[in-house]
């Protein structure tokens, strides 16, 4: 005889109860929206007018989760970036050379002179005069290496010192360069995100993807060249001072210094102005602890900024020590401005002004707040989307959805008559358990993703479908309609657990292995396929068993 | 009364012409395989690199003069395609401009996409961009990897658990029916040269999915009847399955079709392509599981001689119980 225990009537219930409500936020998708913005406002401390009633607007005790809507639904930027990982090789090897020098001189006696050639960007070639002590030398040098500061290459040192004929080249080591990659990595991911953080857009996604690129979505912003400018600039600002200034790019450099151009200052005749600059900068924008758009005195937009501590004192020496002489703000290797010290600059703050447009003061502020990338990104994969074509692919989504569900649901009736009604009562639990599932892992819903839960409306009748042509057939053999139903679900748990267990299988490979919308397609489909086999295992056979409970029908038809 | 897609009960010989279905199938096949190596598919940029611009302008799409416009920009190979939010409609206002990806820059750098926005506005000056998507050669080249490997690895897990739960020859036959669905769709966007992105990828793997669930829905009841009727020739056992299972075949075939049908006569024009593959994939994938799973099942042979008589062997889900 059919029947199933109380406990797991409660149960079943339960789960459709609690799935139910967590799908429910869905329905009232903005007011539920715009209720969490205020809650988020509020927790923030803003006091803005209209918070209150908009937080009032979808009562706290109930679930507020949200399905979130991917780019391709709601409009906004994507972008792929490669951090330039090996900016910093560069950076870290040229900052040895100072430690390497120094410790070389004192061995002028056994090394004789030492002079730095020009080598590969990610090493430092030194020359030794006495050519026969090139081995000496390096073995110095080795002395130098620290550990890597890392726990997989634990023992590894941070640079591989070999020697050329008169040459010793320093070079940073395979394991030292991995921990480094990570680092900067880190750091980029970081500092992307407090970018965006101070641009204050909802719910951006920022994400390390594999080992040296980050994938940054951001709804709602116009275009993917708008965002490049927000992340894609790496806003190194460094104060160095002055050599000279000329318009010859050919100028000849000396050890310690370097040439670079001006932003967009020319010299009278229209030629480009390019300054000759001690490479060792003052102070550098990790120094700044705030920056701020403002106005200079003849009303042009510029930018404030505040040392630290340590920072404002060394600005303030310096400045003191200086009067008269001109130093250069230096942004991403280009000159920005290079104005001559006036007077002492106490107190750690100055104003940065060079020719900015409003919006540029703006950004500029922003970056430098946000700090500076450790090193360039390399823009692999871009798309924008704009909001309109994410509307109306939700529109044609909700409509193919709907037509989709009618004409199952009819069919279903036409087909298996009140048993059909059972399943579609079902399936529209089905869908609602998608979305409730969705909302609690926080799952995005993607245009693909819409397919996936079409098909699920398509496929979810299969396990019933699968039940009730086994009920027919048990039917046949002339049994009780209890025992058919009971053999019935039996007969067919075996069929349907392979089948959507091989499906399940699949839907898990496109989650590992793809990316982005294929993602959000395998996250419905997969989870499509749970709620469906529970609600046509569990939910369909206990309305099933409640009808039959009551009727205590003689024949069955199904 | 019921409305039924199949008689109430059906004795059909699904295997008196194999040979024809075996022969159709197999020459469908080498001709998927041959279209796709001579012609090739229409990859996306997903795969080949390159920014594609969605544009919509007041009047209808001029393919000439957008080409014109842009041609002058000397980019290299462009394509322009009208798109049709509807499948019915006309004409359309909507276009899809597809510049290959340019020399030097990993993504589109924004200056090439202003110089083809201004380059169309001289022909449409109302044209406004609904999406720029731009992928580099470095990403679409692994992203070409690992569609490949996720395909294979999906087939590969799934002839694991079959063969896990059924015997060697039901897993590949299973198999080569999916080698058959996947080649076949393969073909038909090669053939047809519908856009070949990464959304079809997982469509493909969906038809995988599907397929083998036909496929295994089958085998189950192939299982059971051949404990069942220990004597009965092994061609009977299987005529008597696909019979018995026919009716749940082409309802939920049915069923997803409708669904699919319905998605591609409203679902807009951006997934068109995705749910064409699904549509496609179902329809040959029920197919595949008739006439090329169980016919290469009969040709490899089953084991009949169950040396250890044991009545739950391959139901251990049967356990599973509400």
């Amino acid at each position: 005889m059919i029947q199933i225990e109380t406990w797991k009537r409660v149960l079943i219930w339960s789960i459709v109860a609690v799935g139910l409500l967590l799908a429910l936020p869905n329905a009232f998708y903005t007011r539920v929206e715009t209720h969490n913005d205020a809650v988020k406002a509020l927790e923030k401390g803003s006091t803005a007018d209209g918070l209150a009633e908009q937080e009032a607007l979808w009562p706290g005790w109930l679930p507020s989760g949200l399905v979130n809507l991917g780019l391709d639904l709601r409009g906004g930027a994507h972008l792929l970036a490669e951090v330039k990982v090996e900016d910093v090789y560069k950076t870290r090897i040229k900052g040895m050379w100072p430690e390497i020098r120094d410790m070389l001189r004192e061995e002028r006696d056994t090394v004789g002179t030492i002079r730095l050639q020009k080598g590969a960007d990610d090493e430092l070639r030194i020359r030794i005069s006495n050519a026969d002590q090139t081995e000496r030398a390096a073995s110095l040098v080795r002395g130098l290496a620290r550990p890597v500061a890392s726990l997989t290459a634990a023992g590894a040192s941070d640079i591989d010192v070999t020697t050329d004929g008169q040459d010793v080249i320093v070079r940073l080591s395979e394991a030292e360069k991995v921990a480094t990659d990570d680092r900067t990595v880190r750091q980029a991911l970081e500092i992307v995100r407090s970018r965006i953080d101070e641009v204050g857009t909802r719910e951006p996604t920022i994400q390390r993807q594999g080992a040296k690129r980050i994938l940054i979505q951001v709804p709602g912003i116009g275009s993917a060249a708008e965002l490049k400018r927000i992340i894609g600039t790496t806003a190194q600002l460094t104060f160095q001072p002055v050599v000279s200034r000329t318009t010859d790019e050919n100028a000849s450099v000396s050890a310690g210094e370097e040439l670079l151009p001006a932003k967009e200052d020319k010299a009278t005749d229209g030629k480009p102005i390019y300054y000759l600059l001690d490479a060792v900068p003052v102070v550098t924008g990790e120094d700044l602890v705030d920056a701020q758009p403002s106005f200079d005195q003849n009303g042009f937009p510029a930018v404030n900024f505040r040392f630290d501590g340590a920072g404002g004192r060394r600005f303030g020496d310096y400045t003191a020590e200086n009067i008269g002489k001109p130093f250069a703000i230096v942004l991403d290797g280009k000159v920005i401005s290079a104005p001559t010290i006036q007077s002492h600059i106490a107190g750690g703050s100055g104003i940065i002004t060079g020719n900015f447009t409003l919006e540029e003061s703006t950004e500029l502020a922003v970056l430098l707040r946000a700090g500076a990338l450790p090193a360039g990104l390399d823009f692999l994969e871009e798309r924008t989307i704009g909001p309109e074509l994410g509307a109306d692919s939700i529109e044609a989504g909700k409509v193919a959805s709907l037509v989709a569900g009618a004409a199952v649901l009819i069919f279903m009736v036409l087909a298996y008559g009140l048993f059909g009604l059972f399943a579609d009562i079902a399936l529209l639990i089905n869908i609602g358990l998608i979305f409730g599932a969705l909302s609690l892992i926080g799952a995005t819903l993607t245009l693909p993703g819409i397919a996936g839960i079409v098909l699920t409306i398509g496929m979810a009748v299969d396990a019933n479908v699968l039940v009730f042509e086994r009920i027919r057939e048990e039917l046949k053999s002339a049994k009780g309609p209890a025992r058919a139903i009971d053999l019935g679900y039996e007969k067919a748990l075996s069929a349907i657990a392979d089948a959507n267990i091989t499906t399940l299988i699949t839907a898990v490979i496109l989650y590992a292995v793809g990316s982005g919308p294929v993602r959000g397609f395998a996250i419905t489909l997969g989870l499509g396929i749970i709620t469906s086999v529970f609600t046509a295992v569990y939910v369909t056979r206990l309305i099933v068993v409640l009808w039959f409970e009551r009727r205590r029908p003689k024949t069955l038809e199904v | 009364m019921r409305l039924r897609l199949v008689p109430k009960e059906t004795k059909i010989d699904f295997f008196k012409r194999w040979k024809l279905w075996l022969g159709l199938s197999g020459t469908f096949m080498v001709i998927a395989l041959v279209s796709f190596l001579t012609q090739g598919l229409n990859y996306g940029i997903d795969f080949r690199g390159g920014t594609t611009i969605r544009s919509v302008a007041e009047q209808p799409v001029d393919v000439g003069a957008y080409r014109q416009a842009i041609a002058a920009l000397g980019l290299g190979d462009v394509s322009i395609s009208k798109v049709f939010v509807n499948p019915t409609d006309a004409d359309t206002t909507v276009a899809l401009i597809r510049v290959q990806a340019q020399e030097g820059a990993e993504s589109a750098r924004p200056e090439m996409i202003a110089q083809v926005e201004a380059a169309l506005q001289t022909v449409a000056p109302k044209i406004v961009f609904e999406s720029v998507e731009s992928v580099g050669p470095k990403v679409s080249g692994e992203l070409i990897q690992t569609a490949v490997i996720a395909v294979t690895l999906a087939i590969g897990a799934v002839l694991i658990y079959i063969w896990m739960r059924f015997e060697w020859q039901f897993a590949l036959g299973a198999v080569i029916a999916l080698v058959h669905d996947v080649l076949l769709t393969i073909g038909i966007f090669s053939e047809i040269q519908i856009k070949f992105d990464l959304a079809i990828i997982a469509a493909l793997l969906t038809i995988v999915g599907y397929s083998l669930n036909d496929t295994v829905i089958v085998f189950d009841r192939v299982r059971e009847n051949l404990r069942k009727f220990k004597q009965m020739p092994l061609a009977e056992v299987l005529n008597l399955s696909i019979n018995e299972t026919l009716s749940r075949t082409t309802m939920t075939s049915f069923t997803t079709l409708l669904a699919l049908i319905a998605l591609y006569v409203l679902g807009g024009d951006v997934i068109r392509g995705f749910v064409f593959a699904m549509i496609w994939g179902v329809v040959v994938g029920t197919y595949s599981s008739i006439f090329v799973a169980s016919t290469i099942l009969l040709w490899l042979g089953v084991k009949r001689d169950w040396s250890k008589p044991d009545a739950n062997a391959g139901t251990q889900f049967a356990g599973i119980d509400a």
